[in-house]
């Protein structure tokens, strides 16, 4: 049973580590489908 | 003989005329643009070769002078163009976006959006339910599979922390990409007519979130649980003895001999393996728009097989625009989901109610000896064998007295 909760807990982690990685990393939707001359956010 | 013959040849030409006349219709009275006859034959739904307006896009090489008239249009007319638009040839430049941004029109998304709405969504949905269906029938005519024998009292660890926390990895993280997946699909069908559009609109946008980023421990846990099991699944011949019997499942007190896992499940094995790296292989490309295109070289080499050819689907094509490698990836993404979620529940059946003693297996990782002995019965052998010897080994090293 722990090791069920332990994993929906990594499972959280990951999704959240792995979102706000991309994010930083200039892989949102966003920043993809937009040139660079676009300011986004500002 | 002579008038046979005649009449033959007569009869030959007027067919020879005929399949002719078939492959390149006379165009002439509308000046090569389409006639009245292919406008119908696409409204009676028959295929037309759109060829004669795909290539009509001017000729830039025969151009008229530029001090002559028309000589400015460059060989090219407004018409011609737009024809080039329309089929994705003319020569776009785009300041961002990519290739993908250079097509302009793309008409395989219609016949994507068909499929996604028709038989992918349709025969998807039938599945699940004829899986359910089934499973429940199961459940009545079997009812629960009991130990058989009598119940020790001890325990045997069947599977470590490390084996367990994998697992529930994988399989947590399939639960949610399954629901948020049915979510996307059919939500527009079946969600939105229940709590309207405003509030469809934010669970849409959290499924998708969950799903683009859930995907990410899904592939971890794929990899962890591969890793930690391959070498217990290879098939062997016992597995003939449980295939001989239907793995004892159809009937009471009927046990198969079965290492640590049993054939039936070596097959959810080797298909959540199989089907799941196709459907992160396909995620992936989902998830990076564009960037990872793999349909036209997988269709390619299919062609090579004869495969598609061979099951009467022709030639597939091999040149594909960016748009249609995503409306290629969506459906085989969708498809491979629902073959994994049909077998997923037939797992997910037999691990809980379907099985008296199961659950513990992944729950505590501690099981009952004897469905230990009933359901893997060479694998509790070869752990008490094992034991024995640890025993044997740690009596041999205590210095003598």
């Amino acid at each position: 049973m722990k090791a069920m909760l332990l994993a929906f807990a990594a499972i959280i982690v990951i999704s959240v580590g792995a979102n706000q990685a991309l994010t930083h990393m200039g892989f949102s939707s966003a920043d993809q489908t937009t040139s660079p001359s676009v300011r986004l956010g500002e | 003989m002579k008038r046979v013959a005649l009449a033959l040849v007569v009869l030959l030409a007027f067919l020879t005329q005929s399949l002719a006349q078939d492959q390149t219709p006379d165009r002439s009275a509308t000046g090569g643009a389409q006639t009245l006859e292919d406008i119908m034959k696409r409204q009676r739904g028959e295929a037309v070769d759109y060829d004669f307006r795909r290539n009509a896009t001017g000729d830039p090489d025969s151009a008229a002078a530029i001090s002559s008239q028309l000589g400015t249009l460059g060989g090219v007319s407004d018409p011609e163009l737009w024809r080039a638009l329309r089929y994705g040839s003319a020569d776009i430049t785009v300041s961002s976006g990519g290739e993908e941004a250079t097509v302009l029109m793309q008409d395989g998304g219609m016949r994507w959006l068909a499929w996604r709405k028709g038989p992918l969504a349709t025969y998807g949905a039938w599945l699940l339910g004829a899986t359910i269906l089934l499973l429940a029938l199961f459940y009545l005519l079997r009812g629960r599979i009991r130990i058989d024998g009598e119940k020790t009292g001890r325990t045997i660890t069947r599977f470590k922390a490390i084996e367990r926390f994998g697992h529930w990895l994988l399989a947590g993280s399939f639960v949610l990409l399954a629901l948020t997946g049915l979510l996307t699909l059919f939500g527009r069908l079946a969600i939105i007519p229940l709590i309207g559009k405003d509030a469809f609109a934010p669970l849409a946008l959290a499924s998708k979130w969950i799903h683009n980023n859930v995907a990410w421990a899904f592939m971890l846990g794929l990899v962890m649980v591969f890793v930690m099991w391959v070498a217990h699944n290879i098939p062997n011949k016992t597995d003939l003895k449980w295939i001989a019997v239907g793995g004892g499942l159809l009937k009471k007190g009927v046990h198969p001999p079965a290492k640590k896992f049993n054939f039936g499940q070596k097959m959810i094995f080797w298909g959540v393996i199989v089907l799941g790296v196709s459907v992160s292989a396909s995620g992936l490309s989902l998830l990076f728009p564009f960037e990872m295109p793999m349909f036209a070289a997988t269709f390619e080499k299919l062609n090579a097989l004869g495969i598609p050819q061979l099951i009467g689907l022709g030639t597939l094509p091999t040149a594909l625009a960016p748009h249609e490698e995503m409306q290629y990836a969506q459906l085989w993404h969708a498809i491979v989901a629902f073959v994994m979620m049909a077998m997923i529940l037939a797992h997910i059946y037999i691990g809980s109610i379907g099985m008296e003693g199961a659950y513990d297996a992944m729950g505590s990782g501690e099981v009952e000896l004897q469905w230990a002995r009933e359901h893997h019965g060479l694998w509790v052998k070869e752990v008490e064998e094992a034991e024995r010897q640890a025993g044997t080994d740690a009596k041999n090293a205590l210095p003598a007295e």
